[in-house]
């Protein structure tokens, strides 16, 4: 039994080793395909964090009526953590509201005579989902005390939009370049089995079943996939280093929040070989289907 | 006996046995229904009315994961040789044994013997584009009978070859069959049937000639 495993392996390895050129032709489609499918995967990933980042430092003003005492103001902060989608409230008095507006001025003199009754106490609402801002805003307005609430309700839209669009073209792009990576993976093994069909027939009259007949194609589906896989995950590595590193460097990583490879190293890995062998296997046993069938 | 999407029996009517350890000629011309007899014996094709059975398999309704097995009680010799052309002669015949499963010493013990037996000792090393058509065919025959199968069905075995050797591949075959294994050769040639005083069962368009049940008569 162990025998036979081992020359069926054998004729597999053997069978991706004798036609050099066109295994090195598969690698390479494998390898491409993979590297743009994992490339949108991760920027996908990556915007998806960037958002969630966004969204924990995203928040609403609401603003006290300035008739209300400050002890009155501060009388609310239950109620608004009462409203659904609040998080964390944070209260900033009339007083707190001037000096942070001076600090932001450049000539503060030009302030020295303002009296703070010109503003209003407030509360900084921090949300847990930002596509539900409109709702929460609504909320706090309809709370007694409450004269107005800034939000930037455009900016979760934009958000929302950028994600979807993101995940979109992902999910459509993954399931394109894997029907052609199975599509070319196929087509390779093809070539093998048709010129060595004369051996597959010569088998199949000594009576050789369809699994044995089957095994060494499969296990040269699987090795140009661990291949393929294996190869695109370094070069995959590589990139998004070299990448994150230039775009850290600059004002962009100021805006993203880039997830470090080390963090998706094992799942991606696993999922790169996943890919690369279910592709090998199905193409192998895809490939060679037509010659089973008498 | 028809095709699928044909409308036209290539087989009709054919009352046929072939008993254990039967030396056969199935002669006819071109188009005759020798090839979908082979066919049908080595589970290619599935008869469309009848019953056929095959070393104990019923072939109308066998299922398809059980035609190895059918096929391993076979041995089956073509006119074109079909040997694997980048492997040595030991190789070829080797390859049988190792589909089935056969470990190292089995092979190493079994494959020189049929070598010797069809007179292939010390061409071990060669490979087939290095033998002559008589050779090759022996190489063939070694490969058919590797596996001790019941049964040899030969299509057109000396189709290639010239009067001399083709001679020599009959005998060949009557000397395993003399060995215990029933042989049925698919042949055109008049003068080899001749040569050897053996059933015939002719075909004509499709339909048996002589040599069927109750016939059991030699062709003139």
């Amino acid at each position: 039994m162990l025998n036979r495993f081992w020359y069926l392996l054998k004729e597999g390895v053997k069978g991706v080793f004798s036609h050099g050129i066109r295994a090195f032709a598969t690698v390479t489609i494998i390898v491409a395909c993979l590297l743009i499918m994992g490339s949108f995967s991760l920027l996908s990933m990556n915007v998806d964090n960037t958002i969630k980042n966004l969204e924990q430092q995203c928040e609403v003003l609401a603003f006290v009526d300035e008739t209300w005492t400050e002890e009155s103001a501060r009388s609310l902060e239950p109620y608004i953590l009462a409203i659904d989608n609040v998080r964390e409230v944070q209260f900033i008095s009339r007083g707190e509201a001037m000096e942070n507006y001076k600090a932001q001025q450049s000539d503060k003199s030009l302030f020295d005579d303002i009296d703070e009754s010109v503003f209003r106490d407030r509360y900084v609402v921090y949300l847990d989902d930002i596509t539900l801002m409109e709702n929460t805003s609504t909320s706090l307005k309809a709370l007694e005390g409450i004269a107005d609430v800034n939000s930037y309700e455009g900016l979760e839209e934009g958000f929302v939009t950028v994600r979807n669009v993101v995940s979109v073209i992902t999910v459509i792009l993954i399931v394109i370049l894997l029907v052609v990576s199975m599509f070319i993976i196929i087509n390779t093994i093809k070539l093998a089995t048709f010129t060595r069909r004369e051996e597959i027939a010569i088998m199949r009259m000594v009576g050789a079943t369809n699994g044995f007949i089957r095994f060494p194609f499969i296990v040269e589906g699987l090795v140009l996939g661990v291949l393929g896989g294996s190869i695109a995950f370094l070069l995959q590595w590589l990139i998004y280093n070299v990448l994150t590193e230039k775009l850290m460097s600059g004002l962009a990583g100021v805006l993203f929040k880039l997830i470090p490879f080390s963090t998706i190293f094992t799942p991606l890995l696993l999922v790169y070989l996943g890919v690369g062998v279910a592709i090998g296997a199905l193409g192998g046993s895809v490939a060679i289907r037509n010659y089973l069938k008498v | 006996m028809s095709y699928p999407g044909s409308d036209k029996d290539v087989l009709q009517d054919i009352d046929l046995t072939i008993e254990d350890g039967e030396f056969v000629f199935l002669v006819g011309a071109s188009g005759s229904g020798k090839t979908t007899i082979i066919k049908l014996l080595t589970g290619e094709v599935t008869a469309t009315g009848g019953s056929l059975e095959v070393n104990g398999f019923d072939l109308r309704r066998i299922k398809h994961r059980q035609l190895p097995k059918l096929r391993r009680t076979l041995g089956v010799i073509f006119q074109d040789f079909r040997l694997i052309q980048d492997r040595t002669v030991y190789e070829n015949v080797a390859f049988a044994m190792r589909v089935l499963g056969a470990g190292s010493r089995e092979i190493k013990k079994r494959v020189p013997e049929v070598l010797e037996l069809v007179g292939l000792t010390g061409c071990e090393d060669r490979l087939p584009r290095e033998l002559s058509g008589g050779e090759q065919q022996r190489v063939t025959i070694a490969r058919a009978l590797v596996n001790n199968p019941s049964m040899i069905i030969a299509d057109e075995p000396t189709g290639n070859l010239d009067p001399s050797r083709s001679l020599e591949i009959m005998l060949l075959l009557e000397k395993i069959n003399e060995m215990g294994t029933t042989v049925l050769v698919v042949t055109h040639e008049k003068e080899l049937v001749d040569a050897l005083d053996k059933r015939v069962v002719a075909l004509r368009d499709g339909r048996l000639v002589s040599g069927g049940n109750g016939y059991y008569a030699y062709v003139e």
